[in-house]
Formats: C-alpha cells, structure tokens, sequence
C-alpha cells in the first residue's frame, strides 16, 4: 500500500494509540500520588517507590519472575527454534498434522484450561508445585509463540544460502549453525523477547502450577487488587513499563543507527 | 602473444573417438510427483570444455544442474564424474562447486570469509587460506573489497565475490546458474569474455545454465539445447546455427524461415522441393528424406538475397511484394510477402553507404538464395 | 512414531553411501522428536488425565479426588474401575443451569467482544497500512509496546478508570454531559472494555499485515474503472484483507470465550463467564473433577473455532503468508 494518508486514517490512528496508552499515562501518574485513593490527586510524591522498596513480598516475588522468565524463555526459544524448523523443513512424515495441532493450538487456548491440565498432570506424576513446575509450564505455552515467530522467518529465508553452504563443503548440522543460524538470529531473539514477557505477564497458568516459595510477580499483583488497590501497585508498574520502554527504545535506536549505516553503505557501494 | 582465445581454436574432443568422456549423464530421469523434468536424458561433457544447457525456463536445465551438484538426485539413471559414479554423494562430498543466480553471498561474513568458507570446510591450515584467498581477490580485481560485507558492495561486485568463492577450491568442475541474468547489458558482455579467460586461465571444465542465446553462442564451446526434460541438440554454435537437426532448434536461436513442402525428386546432388502451390526450390542438402515425404526447408534470413530485378542466374527465386521494411543502421530487415502468401523475412548488410538497389513498401521484388544455404528438416 | 523421519530418501542406494545418508536422517529424526515428545507430555497427556479427572469423585484428601483407573489391583481392578466410572459431574453440570449459562454467556461474550475489537481495530491496522513507509515500523512498535507491558496491569488501570469514581466518570461530570455517574465497573460493558483493550494488538496485528500486502493498485484501477471509494474498500480491500480478519478474529474469540482476568477484575460478581465459573470451582470450591468436566467441555466447545485457527494458519503457511 502506498501512502495516501487520509484525515480519516490519522484520527482512528491518533485515537486508536490514545485508546492504547491512556490507562498506562494513568497509572504512572498516580505512581506519584501523595494520597493513597488511585483517583484523587493529592499532590506529587515519590513515596510508594520507597516504600516498594521495602515491601518484602513484592520483591520477592519479583525474583522468582525474573528467574522464571529467563529460564522458561531460553529453553523455550530452543524448543520454540526446534518446532519451527520442522513444521518448515519436515513436509512428510506421520504425525504431522497432530505435530501442527499441538503447535498452533496454545496460542488460541484459554489459560484456564491449559493451566489446569498442567497441574493435574504435575499431580499426576506426583511432582511437587513450586519453581520448577512453574517453569515447565511457562517453557510449554511460551514455545508455541517462538514457533510461530521463527518459523515466520525461516520462511522466507533464502535456502540457496544453505545450498551454496554445503556446496561448499559443510555438512548439514555445521551449515546450520554457521550460516542459517546467525541469519535468522534476529527472528530468534524476538521469539526469546516475547517468550519472557508473556511469562512475566502471565497470571492464570501461574496461579495454577505454582507453589509456596514460588509466588510470581502478578500472583501478588492480583491478590493485592482483591485487597485493595494502593499506589505502590502503580510504583511497580511504572517501574516495569519504564524498563520495557526503555529496552524497547534503545533498541529500536540501535535499529535505526544499523538501518541508516546499511543505507549509506549500499549507496557508496553503487558509486563504487 | 596469443590471446586465449586463440587457443580454443584446435579444441574439440568430442570430435576425437578417443576421448575420455568427463562428466557423463546416462540415461537420466528425474520426477517430481506427476511431473517429469528430465526425461532419460543422456549427455556428454569433456574435460576443460565450456559447455552451456540452453533452454527456456521449464525446460529441465537448472534441474539437471541441481543434480550434478548433488541437491536433487535422480529418479533413474546414472551421473558420473571422471568415471565416478554420484549417487547417494551428498553434495558437501562432491568436487563440484556452483555459482548461484542470486549468488548467494552469506550476509553475515565478510568478502574475505565468504570466499575462504570453502576452504576452511576441507580443512586447510590458516596461513594457506589466507594466501588462496588473497590469490582469488587478485584473480577477481577486488582486492580492496576484502574487507566489506555483500550488502556494501555493487551487484557486478557481488557477482566477482561469487564467482572467487566457487573457484577458491579448484573445483574439478565449476557450474554457473545464469551467472549474467542479474547484470546490465554493458557489465554483461565485459563479464562474458572475463569468464572465458578465467576458464582457459584455470583449466577448468564450467557448465553454464542459461536461457540467453546470445551468451551461450559468446561464451560456450558446445551448446546442449533442451526442451521438456529432453536435449534436442548438442553441438557447438555454429554448428547450432547452420545446421539444426529439428524445428525447435532452428526456431530457438535466431531468426528463420520455413518453408513447408514435398520432396518432388531427388538425384545424386540435388533434391526438388515443391510447395503447396507448386513452386519449386532446389536444396543440396537434402538430407535422408525419401521423394514424395513431407518436408520443411529452414534458411535464414541472412543467406537470402532481396532483388528488385530476378536474378539472372539464381537456381532458387521467388516473387513477391515488400511487405514491411525496417532499417537497422548496420543492416535492413525486408518482409516479404510471396506471390503465394508467404511471408519471408530477408536482411542484407548495408556494405556500403548508398544503397544500390532500394527496396521500399509494396514494390516488387525477387528473393534469391543458393541451393547450400538452408537445411532440410523433418515436417 | 517410529517412521515419524520418513525423509524423502532415494530410493536404491549404494551400500557405501549408506552411512552418510543414515547420519543425517538422525540429526533430522532428533530435531522433531524433541519438540513433538515435548508438547505430546506437557500438552496432549495434560488433556487426557483433565479427562480422566472429570470422572471421578472429589474427596477429602490431597489431591481430593477419589484416583480412578489405576493398576493397583491388578488387571481385573482396572476393569473394575472402567465399571465405575460415572459421567455423574457431566450430568450435574448439564441439569445445572448456572453452567449452562455460563457457557453461552461466554460465547456470546466473547463474540460481541470479537466483534467490536474488529470494528476498532481495523481502522487503526488500515490507518497503519497506508501511512508513509518511513513511519510503519514506529507505528508498529507502539502497537506492540502495550503488550510488552503487564497484562494484569492495563487491566487493573481500567478499574481505576471506570469505577464510579474513576476518571472517566469525573470527566464526565465535570463537562456536565451527565448528572449521575455512570455505572460501568461490575458490568458486561466493563468487560467488553477490557478485552477490547487487552486483545486489541492481536487484531491489529494480522490484519495490518493483511493490508500491507495488498497492492494499492488496485483500488486505483477500481476508482478509474468508475467505482466510488466506499465501494471499492467493501468490494476489494475488504475482501482481500479476510485472510487478516479471519486470523484476528479466532485470535481473539477463542481466548476470550475461557477469559478469567478480565471478568474477575472488571466484571464483578455479577457477570457470569465460564472462565471465572472454572477458577471459582477449582479454588474455591476445591472441587477438581468438577473443573475438569467444565475444561473438558470448554474444550470441545471450542474444538470447532480452534480447528478453523489450525486450517487458517495452516493455508498461509502453505501461501507463504
């Protein structure tokens, strides 16, 4: 499509964005609420993010994510890589459809169900609840969702590049790691991005497959909202936002910078 | 000094019965599911030939190249090298090396690591490596590009790195995919001689696919011209262009002229050929073909003469109108429509600057040509 | 699964090549057993024991379910057990009416939700699709930037913004547009609010990149040919875009139908979703056979729509879409 922009598409982008990003304004507002009510403005105070600082159970349960997340995000991408390499490489062999079906399926199932079954089978197997089980069940939803984005990519990645490989003289599995894998490296990445913040973000299947010792960041999130919303909730928040974006924004920048240079480099390249 | 292309001159062993055929393809059929690219295809290759599989897209030729590099395998029928069979041979095991149409520079690696890719794979001790690769820089003219990424370089650039990586280990013998197809006309015909002087430079046997005419008669020394999974002739150019063992052929390269007709009679060196309306030309090439078969006479439009006046001693003559005249610079294409329908396509040389017999629209005129400049072919 | 590498192998090989071709055949048999064996434990068996589960009796015991069908006593105790088993959860929940209206309710949820994040979300992928080239890639990070912020999160500002004293209702007040404050948390349209909101992204997303494929082109040929823009948009760009809105909308439909976050925290006790009716079983009811025959049949009323997703995903993959 070409880029004749409308008065029509500006205002349902300006207000779509809008629609998108004003509770997160809200909740970073009030992270600097004196008062403790979330909707009354009492005045600018940095508070709750000190007393965030000194609440034990947030922080707590802010490592067991951070590690939950790293974890089940790395083995993820791995399996999530493996999937998508043979949904895009392996046309025929049985079980294929059932393969398919298992891979596509997570990402539409409700966490209801999938954190559910979970559990039982960890009961099942007569496994205790706690950190570990949390991960593996992070690792089983999250590794669909790296599926769908390398296979994406492997896609659409030029296969003339392995043939000149071996042609070359490098067996498959050194082709692989030497050519296919730095190229694709990217989409990799992105599947290990989303892999973290789905498991960070994840509440239902957690509540599930969780145990004592083993509290997530939104199990605590959640039982605090039934408690009664205060301000440090927000503190939190606007924390993790700020670090998203953040992270976000470098590297977006450092996309950019790569993306200008590439231009500048094939412009000179033309002129010899 | 010679150039080296005057050594081609004596070269021609598929000519020499004792010749030890290089690569041969024997009896070769590949399938994919209901469709049949290549169909018992047999074919031979000499050592330090350069050989083109001419063709239109479709016709099998990158198919049976894929095959030779060891990326598809055949459903039937053998491929040897140096007297090797290659099936079951993976292709990283094969001492083939292919240049690929969109030359598939990895992206990541710089010109140097591209080209040194090969050899690290066979193994070769790093200070040999770096002494071939500087060797392929030099042979390619892009000596101070070593150190740039594919993506900064031009597309004629990029073509050179690929060509250095494919020879960087000596293959035995070099395939090229449409090397030229993504190069401009002028960096095109440069890249034509420059492929032939490396070939003779470096001893190598390279099979070149393409579907450009003009660059298999430049470049090869014998063309295989296929159609559907088949070869329909294998020859060297000007044998392609002068004598064509079938319509295809003919029609495939260059321009030609069909007459379709009867053998009426045949003596010891003349053959009659009459046509639907009775004319009569006479051919000394006749060919096989028994008196009285169905037969089409192919000549091509530089062996016939375009004469306002019958010419007074021409054995073959036909009149009619000029149909249609285009004027080329360097020559003059005339159409010619027959008395009986016909239409000829002529072109004469403008030798000299004023012509001597001008031709224009709706005039008459005679074509003429000799009984030697055509062949005859099957109907 | 024994054949599950059935690589496309020629079919006479010489013996000496042998070796090589088998090698590689191990690496590729590999590369598929570890993800399939992976998700056939974690995902496929979960379903089967949820299954086996829902046909047994809660207890007072951990876990408080009465095992059915094991082995314990042998071969003729499992038949024992076979002769046991009881759909009885399955009968309670279909003569219970608040399950069965769970159900629809959800679907019907669900598929208003579905409905309306189309009709917000396509203007914005539209909008997205034909803005310069040199701004698309902003755009789409802002897109994605919501949802690498906490789910629970967005959600929970929305209580802040819809309460009774929430912003929504101050601005309201203030500008004098109403008198009362208007009553939306704890509410239906809390809940389409926040799955709107929520899944937003994953409408927008496949249909953007519907709509960046399509070729501008031919809505110019359509206006040259005599067709007024209202009309082309309806008789080309939707149509072309279908692939998108297909993909958004089962990506979007089907989550929602079992969503538990949004009707607990935005809906309140009030609104009745077959999620929230799942987790209540479970934690507070503490009844597992009963939340498995809910699972189990959440599941098989969602079989349809998910088989759809599978044959959607499956065809752009085949076009290289």
């Amino acid at each position: 499509m070409n880029s004749t922009w409308s008065r029509f598409n500006i205002t349902s982008i300006v207000l779509g964005f809008a629609f998108l990003y004003l509770p997160i304004v809200l909740l970073i507002v009030f992270s600097f609420n004196e008062s403790k009510l979330v909707t009354v403005w009492g005045g600018f105070s940095t508070k709750w993010y000190v007393s965030l600082f000194h609440n034990q159970g947030l922080m707590d349960a802010t490592w067991v994510t951070a590690r939950v997340g790293v974890i089940s995000a790395t083995v993820a991408t791995v399996l999530g890589t493996l999937a998508a390499i043979t949904l895009t490489r392996y046309t025929r062999f049985k079980g294929r459809v059932l393969f398919s079906g298992m891979v596509f399926a997570p990402l539409v199932m409700p966490e209801v169900i999938t954190g559910l079954s979970l559990l039982l089978l960890f009961v099942a197997v007569g496994l205790d609840r706690g950190f570990f089980t949390v991960t593996l069940a992070h690792i089983t939803f999250t590794m669909c969702f790296v599926a769908v984005v390398v296979q994406s990519r492997l896609v659409t990645f030029d296969r003339s590049l392995e043939e000149a490989a071996m042609d070359l003289g490098a067996p498959p599995v050194k082709t692989f790691f030497q050519i296919t894998l730095p190229v694709i490296l990217p989409a990799i990445i992105s599947g290990w991005m989303l892999a973290f913040t789905l498991s960070l973000d994840d509440l239902v299947i957690a509540s599930f497959t969780s145990g004592p010792g083993a509290t997530t960041l939104p199990m605590k999130i959640y039982s605090q909202v039934r408690l009664g919303v205060t301000p440090e909730i927000n503190a939190a928040c606007t924390i993790l936002i700020a670090v998203v974006a953040i992270g976000v924004i470098i590297a977006s920048i450092a996309n950019k910078r790569r993306e200008i240079q590439r231009q500048l480099d094939e412009q000179a390249a033309q002129r010899g | 000094m010679k150039s080296l292309g005057s050594i081609r001159r004596d070269f021609a062993p598929w000519n020499d019965p004792n010749a030890k055929p290089y690569i041969q393809f024997d009896k070769v059929t590949k399938k994919f599911g209901d469709f049949t690219a290549v169909n018992n295809l047999s074919l031979t290759i000499f050592e330090r030939e350069f050989f083109a599989l001419l063709g239109a897209s479709g016709c099998g030729k990158s198919t049976l190249l894929r095959m030779l590099a060891g990326f598809e395998e055949p459903s039937a029928g053998r491929i040897l090298l140096d007297g090797q069979d290659l099936r079951g041979i993976p292709p990283y095991k094969r001492p083939v090396n292919m240049m690929f149409q969109s030359y598939a520079l990895f992206p990541h690696m710089t010109v140097e690591k591209n080209i040194a890719f090969g050899l690290k794979q066979e193994g070769m001790p790093a200070p040999d490596i770096e002494k071939r690769v500087a060797e392929m820089l030099k042979l390619v003219k892009l000596e101070q590009f070593a150190k740039r990424k594919p993506h900064q370089l031009s597309g004629g650039q990029r073509q050179r790195v690929a060509l250095a990586r494919s020879v960087a280990k000596r293959p035995k013998v070099l395939l090229l995919d449409e090397p030229l197809g993504a190069l401009d006309k002028k960096l095109r015909e440069e890249t034509q001689f420059e492929l032939m002087d490396l070939q003779q430079e470096l001893g190598l046997t390279f099979v070149v696919v393409t579907h450009d005419q003009e660059e298999a008669m430049t470049m090869a020394d014998r063309i295989a011209i296929m159609d559907k999974g088949e070869v329909m002739q294998v020859a060297t150019p000007a044998e392609i262009y002068e004598s064509p063992t079938s319509r295809f052929v003919a029609h495939f390269v260059g321009n030609v002229n069909m007459f379709e007709g009867k053998v009426a009679e045949r003596t010891a060196s003349t053959t009659r050929i009459t046509g639907a309306t009775g004319a009569q030309i006479f051919v000394d090439n006749g060919g096989s073909a028994a008196a009285g078969s169905d037969i089409v006479f192919a000549i091509r439009p530089e062996k016939i003469k375009v004469s306002s006046k019958k010419p007074a001693d021409a054995v073959n003559a036909l009149e009619g109108e000029v149909y249609d005249v285009a004027y080329l610079g360097d020559m003059t294409v005339y159409h010619i429509k027959l008395d009986d329908g016909q239409i000829v396509r002529a072109s004469a040389l403008n030798a000299s600057r004023v012509t001597e017999d001008p031709l224009t629209w709706n005039d008459r005129a005679w074509v003429s040509f000799r009984p030697d400049a055509g062949v005859v072919l099957a109907r | 699964m024994t054949n599950i590498a059935a690589t496309a192998a020629p079919s006479s090989i010489p013996a000496a090549a042998l070796p090589a071709r088998l090698a590689k055949g191990f690496v590729n048999r590999l590369v598929i057993i570890i993800p399939y064996l992976w998700l056939l434990f974690f995902f496929l068996v979960p379903f089967i024991i949820v299954f086996k589960i829902s046909l047994s009796q809660t207890a007072i015991s951990m876990p408080p379910y009465t095992p059915v069908l094991d082995f314990k006593d042998g071969i003729s105790g499992f038949f024992a057990g076979v002769r046991e088993l009881n759909f009885d959860n399955y009968t309670w929940l279909t003569q219970d009416a608040l399950y069965f209206n769970a159900y629809v309710t959800s679907l019907i949820i669900a598929g208003i939700s579905t409905i309306l994040t189309l009709i917000v979300g396509y203007p914005i992928a539209y909008g997205m699709a034909r803005a310069p080239a040199t701004i698309r890639p902003t755009l789409l990070m802002l897109v994605i930037l919501p949802f690498w912020t906490s789910f629970l999160i967005r959600v929970y500002a929305w209580i802040g913004i819809l309460k009774p004293e929430g912003l929504l209702n101050q601005v309201l007040l203030a500008t004098g547009l109403i008198s009362q404050p208007l009553v939306i948390l704890n509410t239906y349209t809390a809940i389409f609010i926040g799955i709107v909101y929520s899944y937003l992204p994953f409408m927008v997303l496949p249909l953007y990149s519907s709509l960046e494929k399509m070729d501008y082109s031919l809505i110019e040929a359509a206006q040259d040919l005599g067709c007024p823009p209202t009309g082309a948009f309806w008789k080309i760009t939707f149509p072309l875009s279908l692939p998108g809105v297909v993909a958004g909308c089962l990506l979007v439909f089907i989550p929602a139908v079992g969503e538990f976050v949004i009707p607990d925290l935005l809906g309140g006790s009030q609104t009745l979703m077959i999620g929230k009716t799942l987790w209540n079983e479970f934690f507070s009811n503490r009844d597992w056979p009963v939340s498995s025959a809910v699972a189990v049949i959440l599941l098989l009323v969602l079989t349809v729509p998910i088989m759809f997703f599978q044959q959607a995903q499956a065809k752009a993959q085949e076009q290289g879409r």
